[in-house]
Parts: C-alpha cells; sequence; structure tokens
C-alpha cells in the first residue's frame, strides 16, 4: 500500500533523550574499525539516534523496515557528537514521490542536545520498495 | 596538503552482523538472505551506512583525527553483496581533496566494490 501524501511536512515526536557513552563509542568505532576516541564520535554516529527516530516514524506508518532501503543521506553537523551528550532526534517528512511501486521519502532528522541546541542536521532519503517492485 | 591514501576495508557476513548491533539498524535485509531476496534484492547487502562509515573512517584519517567533518553525504547508489563466506568482499575508498576558503577542505571520493561504484557523488567536507 502506498504511502498517503498527507505525510508530506508533518513532524514526528522526538526520540527519547539518547546518553553517548564511551563504551558506546568504542563499540561503533569497533564495529566500523575506526580510530577509538574517548571524546569524540565518528562522523557517521548520528545515525544512531537518528535511526530510532526513523524506527518511531515507520511504527507510526506501520511501514516494515525490511521494505525500506537507504537511498541517500547526508550529514552537517553544527558540532562533533561528544561523550556525554543527550542527544534527541526529531523526523520530519520533507517530501515524497512514487516511482514503479515505490515510495522515496524525504526526510529530515534534527539531531539536538540537552539545552536544545543543533548538534547535527541529518537528511535520508528512504525507499518504501512495494509489495509488487 | 597530504595526499588522499586509497584504502581498502574487507566486509564480510559477520562485519555486517556488528555493526547492526552497534548501529541498532537490525533490518533483515543485511543478515537474512531469505528477507533479502524475498524483497528483490539478489541478497544479503551491505548497510548503506556501514560503506559511509568506512568512507568516514578513510576521510578522517586522512584529517589526521575526530571531530573535523563539518559535513558529509552521500547516495546509495548500487548495493554492496556480501557474500555468506569467510572472504566477503573488499570495499575501495579513494579521495581528491581540495583547498576551499575558511581553512576547509572539500574530500570528493571515490567508493568501490568489485571496481563498481557503489556511493553516488560522496563528499566530505572537513576542518583543516
Amino acid at each position: 500500500m502506498p504511502i498517503d501524501q498527507s505525510l508530506v511536512g508533518r513532524e514526528f515526536p522526538p526520540t527519547d533523550p539518547y546518553p553517548v557513552t564511551s563504551v558506546k563509542l568504542r563499540e561503533f568505532a569497533d564495529a566500523t574499525g575506526a580510530a577509538y576516541d574517548d571524546k569524540l564520535a565518528p562522523p557517521t554516529f548520528p545515525i544512531v539516534v537518528a535511526f530510532e527516530a526513523m524506527n518511531g516514524f515507520l511504527a507510526d506508518v506501520e511501514v516494515d523496515l525490511h521494505r525500506i532501503v537507504h537511498g541517500e543521506q547526508r550529514f552537517a553537523y553544527q558540532r562533533p557528537v561528544r561523550v556525554g551528550d543527550l542527544l534527541t532526534a526529531t523526523l520530519t517528512v520533507d517530501s515524497l514521490r512514487q516511482i514503479g511501486g515505490n515510495d522515496i521519502l524525504g526526510t529530515t532528522s534534527l539531531v539536538t542536545d540537552v539545552d536544545g541546541a543543533l548538534v547535527c542536521t541529518t537528511k535520508a532519503t528512504l525507499i518504501h520498495r512495494g509489495e509488487d517492485s | 596538503m597530504n595526499e588522499f591514501e586509497a584504502r581498502e576495508f574487507r566486509v564480510t557476513r559477520t562485519d555486517l552482523v556488528r555493526y547492526a548491533g552497534a548501529s541498532g539498524d537490525f533490518n533483515p535485509i543485511h543478515w537474512s538472505e531469505r528477507t533479502a531476496t524475498e524483497v528483490g534484492l539478489p541478497g544479503v547487502i551491505a548497510h548503506g551506512m556501514f560503506t559511509m562509515a568506512l568512507a568516514a573512517r578513510a576521510v578522517e584519517d586522512w584529517a589526521g583525527g575526530p571531530g573535523r567533518v563539518v559535513e558529509f553525504g552521500c547516495k546509495f547508489t548500487n548495493p554492496v553483496l556480501v557474500p555468506d563466506d569467510d572472504q566477503g568482499v573488499v570495499i575501495r575508498v579513494e579521495g581528491t581533496p581540495s583547498a576551499g576558503e575558511d581553512g576547509l577542505f572539500t574530500i570528493k571520493l571515490e567508493v568501490t566494490c568489485n571496481g563498481t561504484k557503489v556511493l553516488g557523488m560522496p563528499k566530505a567536507v572537513v576542518r583543516g
């Protein structure tokens, strides 16, 4: 079932605050082979909170994660993510178009810290593969 | 300006499982052949974000440390198929840095697997 066009412009509730710990940074660095730094996160780390926001969004619109393929990802950083940060991601649907039975969703998730200051803007294009594609 | 040294990273199914755990992305298309083929993929594919993380690793190494990336983006143009064996696949990251204004450098990347570009227009902007 295609995703409804009325979603465009909708902002979803922020994710629960996510505490960035050195243990988590080590786990993420180990998994990606990055040099572990005990204070600063690797550049793609904000995806951890952005992904939570996406999961909340998918549950809300009743789309299965396994039908989603990542089409594009952009990060713009105000500052690096640091150990001790308490991060929240808020997802907005920017665009939606249907091509060949697939939904192409443009989303923006703003990652903010405990003071509400912007840490990172993440933009993702998600391809929702239709049942018949 | 330092030369951007080409890097190669071997990726196996084990790496995908480890990345799933670390990132929280448990989409079964990254570990289940059955689910991947069911949704029309040729087989289990790497997380696009995993490939992007490998590219980021090469970028940070070039920049000389963490916390210097200002912008980073790409399209996921071709899936990285990861076979269920010990060899996996090799992802190659090459980059061409150029100096811009305000002490920023732009690195145009080329990320390939078996000679095929897997990321579309990958680009990073880093602070010098």
